[in-house]
């Protein structure tokens, strides 16, 4: 009980992946203001954030709408994406080697925070909330096929395997699945997956800072606020952690391989702001469509090529 | 139909930097209808204009607007000279074009910048205002500020483009034209900025006449308006340029014909410095004594449009009736036409696609020591900081 208490708060719980998942918002932050000629921010700049709002910010709540779910909505958010980087991190770091089945309890858990917000959103009562919870689900309707497609890929791949720590270990001893055209195909599939779950340009139409003003998050402020804060730090981690559990063959914590292992992480980081820094939102017709027609297509085409062995 | 949800854009929204309201009656995403508030901001300049003596008008109606402060003492000394019957010396007319062009080049890097801030695409904006800064610092060097320029007078200009000026303003403008093609290549060969701005907001040719809408948004959609080649002023008959059109009418033929313009404006600046260097410096002004009574026009194209300022004088010191018409003023009232039907989505860039300007401008801030009550940072303070950096800036020519 106290052994699952540690792991749950402390490692790899909801500190390591705060301080992780902090440390990473500012790598972004940074490779954002290089590309911009801009200076950045200082190291603590996101934990600064994070505690202005915990701690100084005034909680204001909507007058209309119900207050119950605007609050919990962010708390779900939060407990859904510290277990999924439970789940994600527990294999990934050598602690435990979960359990069978916990692929698709991951696909499940990750497409929470995204829900919650949308229910956050439409409890406040906002109508440009509404507005950015109804482009969030159209959102998640266009993306989760294609995240479904690339974990399907990868269980086929991993020889019908669905717990995370056999994929690892099929790595292991076969090579990591980037390594193959169907890898690097479900591979570029996934990136735009990341990209629309955390929210990045140019899929961060239910935000829309410049048109609905932060869309379902419009409402929130000081706590409740802090806690998004939080959450998208994390999925900030957990989420290019997992990309790299299931492509890059996971981390190894000996000598030289440490420094793989953070570069795996990094690079993949790397590559989501990047592609935020050089493209404009699009539109949510467009997201749809980008998934539906071509983000299957690459998905469905990698898992034929999966069958013949590529 | 169900009960339309109104999305309001402003009065305090990202999307506009200055503050007014757009109504958007929306059902879903889909923009049903637009209504919008202005007046946020009024500050009666046409009536204290009445009781400012001609020279003064001019530092009056420069601060109309903040980023085309040029325009309006460009019109205002147009219509004087028209009533005072003053021909204005040939280098004061070079001196006086390029000052409204490089105010153009700034202005339209601005909205290019700002359109991408709009889009989700940061990387533009911030490009795009580096690139404009070489140019602020070159309006510091020639006139001591980087807005509000104080440059006009009835007559002529206030101060001399010398001889050693021409030279860095040349290096300048090569290095922009670099610049210009690196952020056009940057905005008009990426698909996804086609993809969002092309055949969005469009405004057809019937549009722009029926609404009298101006400048980059009448010449996009293929309606060749340019004071400066209809109602030629300054130095612009002077000079080789041509209006550029575009047909299409959207958001992006707004945004090429901006980025085009930048590149015409580049090339009068050049021409105007050739010739100011076979002048003899000074002779910037002719001394005008007094105004006689009468009704004068003057026009100036802004960079967002026409500018029309109205004067009626009596043979005194002040005008007795001034009237400005602004270019943004007439451009918004497009809204009704390439907003509706649109999401809210392309909406939102339509609604910047006409860079609307609200006659906003900075205001003078002073910080107090809280405990001891003694002004940290004062008008005076300011001033010598200001003129300070200016001297640095000449001395290393």
């Amino acid at each position: 009980m106290l052994q699952n208490l540690f792991h749950f708060l402390i490692y790899p719980g909801l500190l390591f992946v705060t301080v992780i998942g902090g440390l990473l918002s500012w790598f972004d932050r940074k490779v954002t203001a290089m590309v911009q000629f801009r200076k950045g921010p200082p190291i603590l700049q996101p934990f600064y954030d994070f505690l202005k709002l915990l701690l100084v910010k005034e909680t204001i709540l909507p007058a209309q709408g119900s207050k119950i779910t605007f609050l919990m909505a962010p708390v779900c958010a939060l407990c859904a994406a510290i277990l999924s980087g439970l789940f994600i991190l527990f294999p990934l770091l050598g602690i435990k080697a979960g359990f069978s089945g916990d692929l698709i309890v991951l696909f499940y858990l990750l497409s929470i925070p995204s829900l919650a917000y949308m229910i956050g959103g439409l409890a406040s009562g906002n109508p440009l909330a509404s507005v950015g919870a109804s482009r969030e689900m159209k959102l998640m309707i266009s993306y989760e096929l294609t995240f479904l497609l690339v974990i399907a890929g990868i269980i086929l791949k991993a020889g019908m395997n669905i717990r995370l720590f056999d994929v690892l270990q099929v790595q292991n001893d076969t090579g990591a699945f980037i390594g193959s055209i169907s890898g690097v195909l479900l591979f570029i599939a996934s990136i735009f997956c990341l990209q629309a779950k955390l929210g990045l340009v140019p899929f961060d139409m239910a935000e829309a800072e410049t048109e609905i003003m932060h869309g379902h998050f419009i409402e929130y402020s000081g706590l409740p606020y802090a806690l998004i804060k939080l959450t998208k730090y994390i999925m900030l981690f957990i989420l290019p952690a997992f990309l790299v559990a299931i492509f890059m063959g996971g981390f190894k914590w000996q000598g030289i391989h440490i420094l793989w292992s953070v570069l795996k992480i990094l690079v993949v980081v790397l590559l989501l702001t990047l592609i935020r820094n050089t493209n404009p939102r699009i539109k949510i017709n467009q997201a749809m469509r980008f998934f539906f027609l071509w983000m299957n297509l690459l998905a469905i085409i990698a898992i034929v090529l999966i069958f013949f062995g590529l | 139909m169900s009960k339309p949800t109104i999305i309001p854009i402003g009065p305090y929204h990202p999307l506009q930097e200055e503050p007014e309201l757009f109504k958007l009656y929306c059902d879903g995403e889909i923009v049903r209808d637009i209504k919008w508030e202005t007046g946020y901001n009024h500050r009666g300049i046409e009536k204290l204009s009445e009781s400012k003596t001609f020279d003064q008008v001019f530092f009056l109606v420069e601060r109309v607007c903040g980023i085309c402060s040029t325009s309006h003492p460009f019109a205002f000394a147009n219509c004087m000279e028209e009533i005072a019957g003053v021909e204005v010396p040939d280098r004061a007319k070079y001196i006086r074009t390029i000052i409204g062009e490089m105010e153009r080049i700034h202005s339209h890097l601005l909205w290019v910048g700002l359109a991408g801030h709009f889009l989700g695409y940061n990387t533009v904006f911030m490009w795009s205002w580096k690139y404009r800064e070489p140019v602020l610092d070159l309006f510091e060097m020639i006139t001591g500020n980087r807005n509000s320029y104080a440059m006009f007078k009835i007559g002529g200009v206030r101060r001399d483009i010398p001889d050693n000026m021409i030279p860095v303003m040349q290096k300048e403008l090569d290095a922009l034209k670099l610049k210009l093609n690196l952020l056009t290549g940057a905005v008009m060969d990426d698909p996804v900025i086609h993809a969002r701005t092309k055949g969005v907001g469009i405004l057809t040719r019937e549009d722009i006449i029926d609404f009298a809408a101006v400048g980059p948004t009448a010449r996009a959609s293929g309606v060749a308006i340019d004071v400066r080649k209809d109602d030629p002023y300054a130095a612009y008959p002077l000079v080789n340029w041509k209006v550029i059109t575009s047909e299409a009418g959207d958001v992006f033929a707004k945004t090429e014909v901006r980025l085009l313009e930048m590149y015409e404006s580049v090339s009068i600046i050049e021409q105007c410095l050739e010739k100011l260097k076979k002048e003899k410096e000074g002779g910037i002004d002719v001394r005008v004594k007094n105004v006689p009574e009468g009704i004068g026009t003057g026009r100036a194209e802004a960079p967002r449009g026409e500018v029309f300022h109205f004067v009626i004088t009596d043979g005194g010191y002040t005008p007795v009736r001034h009237k400005i018409r602004a270019p943004s003023y007439v451009n918004i009232a497009t809204f009704k036409k390439s907003c509706v039907g649109q999401s809210i989505s392309d909406a939102t860039i339509s609604l910047a696609a006409v860079d609307p300007c609200y006659c906003c401008t900075e205001r003078m801030a002073m910080a107090y020591d809280y405990h001891t009550r003694i002004a940290m940072m004062g008008t005076a303070d300011l001033l010598r900081m200001s003129r300070e950096k200016t001297d640095n800036i000449r001395s290393s020519l």
